[in-house]
């Protein structure tokens, strides 16, 4: 178990290298900051006197090493926007993005899995007709469409809950959340659910279709032979090995929530990582652009590793080595 | 052989379970497939049955017909299946489930496969015990160690916490047999419990088997194509054929003196140990193969197989016809019934 630690947190610092060298070359060939930063009017003094102090009149090589080290030690660079150091901007957002992101994916979870497995049960009924349809119709639905008209019906027609920001936020173990006030987590709805339905739907195939499979196995009539009751069959013999393929994707599924968070929140003004991204991108801000994109491959890698160790622990078959 | 001639206590008591009229047939796009298709047996408490019969004869569909797992497109049509004073074939699902696993238990053909991966097999041979039972938690595991030592595992205490594959086949199997047997069933089927072992291992398990049954009580139906597993253990035989029975009657006189053709011939291709090389060969085999159920012929379904075929047989259908069993002179009389228009006769 030691060794595949070690062996797992290598490979992470090499993705993370990679994802570093990645970064850099499309920060350095999209595009100049300089501009963003000198007055219109600027004389070329003042032009190489801001390269100069953003370190851009070096080579490739020098800066790329400037970039690594400085990142080693947690310095990302300072916003170019809000004079602030572009990680505390980023670690400042995140709740609000985690919020959404993590409610979606419960959300997903708690519809997709029951349903998933009424339709792998019953796979001829006409209600698991509707529901297969119906996550048809949830994985083709644009998202920003969805949003817009989420917003339309809910917040301005029938004026149910809030259709932008985030709301009133509450100090929780040292983050700001919106979820612990009533107000709060009215904010939350509309973009959580807006989130949830790609996943959702995509979710509920892939249980469904390995509900599928493992009801036609030996161990399910065998275990029917046993007397075992209907929901035992389900949930206790079928679903956990179902779930077990499930477990592989969890991480793309998270990976996938986070990519379509920028769109959700622009959609919302949700004040998250993503809107900061999306509003970065359009000032050019790039050290921020640098952080967030770090801080996903990061994300990412964090997941995979804990996808992998929870696949070990509910398979038996799998012994890490 | 001798064994199985002998009068078992069963024999004069009314049957646990009998079977008549059996059909169950599936309804496929390619037309109705009649898996069992109008099958009679009784089975007395104790007994022993061996079900024979080629691949695709039907065997396991009278078996899951019997447990009420029969799946569409599959479905009882006709026939009763009278089980302890009710009908097995007109039970709903909930009175079904509670005589699964307690009453009538059943034992698969692939050990590999009957085992979910993800739970010890400790957790899964209680299993049949918290479902039926209101025993303790402790009781439960007591009883699981007791069980799986009584087939034969090696330190039950600590292999309860095992996982399938973790075991080897053979293993498998007794467990398999430890979970269908741990609430003492009334009737216990087993669907070539032993097809998937190598050959020592069969013997070893079918005698197992037995030796549970015969403790236990527990009437047995023994599914097989191996005649000659079942001409050792069984009381009785019923030998199938496309869905029907073609032969049935007292295990002895079926394998000393069989009438039907079909069964001759099976008896005929039971492998003989030959005292040269000491390998195992085939002394004949049925010639051709065992008709797709869908277009039966008119007439006899063996018909196009049979050396002794006529006119007759491809005309008309022959119905199974019962007389008294011969030879065996002690016991009870049994019927031996034979469907066939020119049954072989008994030399004298
Ligand atoms: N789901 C199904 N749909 C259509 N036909 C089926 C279905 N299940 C079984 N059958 C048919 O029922 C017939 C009897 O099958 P069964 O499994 O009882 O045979 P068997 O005697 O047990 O053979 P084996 O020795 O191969 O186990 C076969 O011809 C098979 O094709
Ligand atoms: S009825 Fe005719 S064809 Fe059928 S088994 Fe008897 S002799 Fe053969
Ligand atoms: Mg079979």
């Amino acid at each position: 178990m030691f060794g595949y630690m070690i062996k797992r947190l290598i490979q992470m610092v090499v993705v993370l290298w990679a994802v570093s060298v990645l970064v850099f070359v499309m920060m350095s060939f999209t595009g100049d900051p300089t501009f963003m930063m000198v007055p219109l009017d600027a004389t070329d003094e003042q032009i190489a006197q801001a390269r100069r102090i953003l370190g851009l009149d070096e080579s490739h090589l020098v800066q790329y090493w400037r970039f690594l080290s400085n990142m080693a030690q947690g310095d990302f660079g300072r916003s170019f926007v809000f004079r602030q150091p572009a990680l505390t901007l980023i670690l400042e957002r995140l709740p609000a993005t985690l919020e959404i992101v993590f409610l979606a994916m419960a959300l997903a979870l708690l519809v997709a899995i029951p349903l998933g497995v009424y339709a792998g049960a019953n796979p001829g009924k006409p209600a698991s007709r509707a529901v297969m349809a119906g996550s048809l119709v949830g994985i083709s639905l644009p998202g920003f469409w969805l949003g817009m008209v989420l917003i339309f019906i809910v917040a301005v027609k029938l004026q149910w809950l809030p259709s932008s920001g985030r709301g009133p936020t509450t100090e929780w173990f040292g983050l700001r959340v919106s979820f612990t006030s009533w107000e709060g987590f009215r904010h939350l709805i509309l973009p959580a659910i807006t989130l949830s339905i790609g996943t959702l739907a995509i979710l509920m195939r892939i249980i469904r279709a390995e509900m599928v499979e493992v009801m036609k196995q030996d161990y399910i009539k065998f275990a029917r032979a046993k007397g075992a009751t209907a929901k035992g069959i389900l949930f206790k013999h079928g679903l956990k090995n179902a779930l077990i393929p499930l477990v592989t994707v969890f991480g793309l599924m998270l990976g996938d929530l986070i990519a379509f968070a920028t769109l959700t929140e622009t959609i919302f003004a949700w004040p998250g990582i993503g809107k900061l991204l999306v509003d970065s991108i359009y000032r050019g801000d790039r050290p921020v652009i640098v952080v967030y994109l770090m801080f996903v491959a990061l994300m990412f890698v964090v997941v995979n590793f804990v996808v992998d160790v929870a696949y070990a622990l509910i398979d038996p078959r799998i012994k890490i080595k | 052989m001798t064994e199985s001639s002998m009068p078992r206590p069963g024999n004069v008591t009314t049957p646990l379970l009998s079977v008549k009229g059996l059909r169950t047939w599936f309804h496929t796009f390619g037309g109705i497939v009649k898996a069992v298709d109008g099958v009679s047996f009784d089975v007395a408490p104790g007994e022993i049955m061996g079900l024979v019969g080629e691949s695709g004869g039907g065997k396991s569909m009278i078996g899951f017909s019997i447990m009420g797992l029969i799946d569409p497109p599959g479905r009882v049509e006709a026939g009763s299946i009278e089980f302890g004073g009710r009908d097995l074939a007109r039970l709903g699902e909930d009175e079904m489930r509670s005589i699964r696993g307690k009453e009538i238990a059943m034992i698969f053909q692939d050990p590999m496969t009957a085992l979910n991966p993800l739970y010890t097999i400790g957790n899964q041979i209680e299993e049949t015990l918290a479902l039926h039972t209101t025993l303790s938690a402790r009781e439960r595991r007591e009883k699981a160690i007791e069980m799986l030592h009584k087939v034969g595992i090696p330190q039950p205490e600590q292999r309860l916490h095992h996982y399938p594959h973790q075991f080897s086949g053979g293993m498998r199997q007794r467990v398999v047999i430890a979970i269908a047997m741990i609430a003492r069933p009334r009737l216990l089927i087993a669907d070539e419990p032993t097809t998937a072992l190598d050959v020592t291992i069969q013997a070893q398990l079918l005698r197992l088997m037995r030796q549970q049954v015969e403790e236990s009580g527990t009437s047995l139906i023994l599914i097989t194509h191996d005649l000659a597993a079942v001409s050792q253990m069984a009381d009785t035989i019923v030998v199938l054929y496309c869905g029907r029975i073609v032969e049935r009657g007292p295990a002895g006189d079926i394998i000393a003196r069989p009438r039907h053709p079909y069964t001759r011939g099976l008896i005929d291709s039971i492998p003989h140990e030959t005292d040269i090389d000491g390998a195992k060969r085939r002394l004949s085999q049925i010639p051709g193969n065992v008709p797709d159920i869908r277009k039966l012929p008119p007439g006899c379904a063996f018909a196009p197989r049979c050396p002794r075929a006529s006119g007759l047989c491809r005309m008309q259908d022959p119905v199974l016809s019962e007389r008294e069993g011969t030879g065996d002179g002690q016991g009870p009389r049994r019927l031996h019934a034979t469907a066939c228009h020119h049954p072989l006769t008994v030399s004298p």
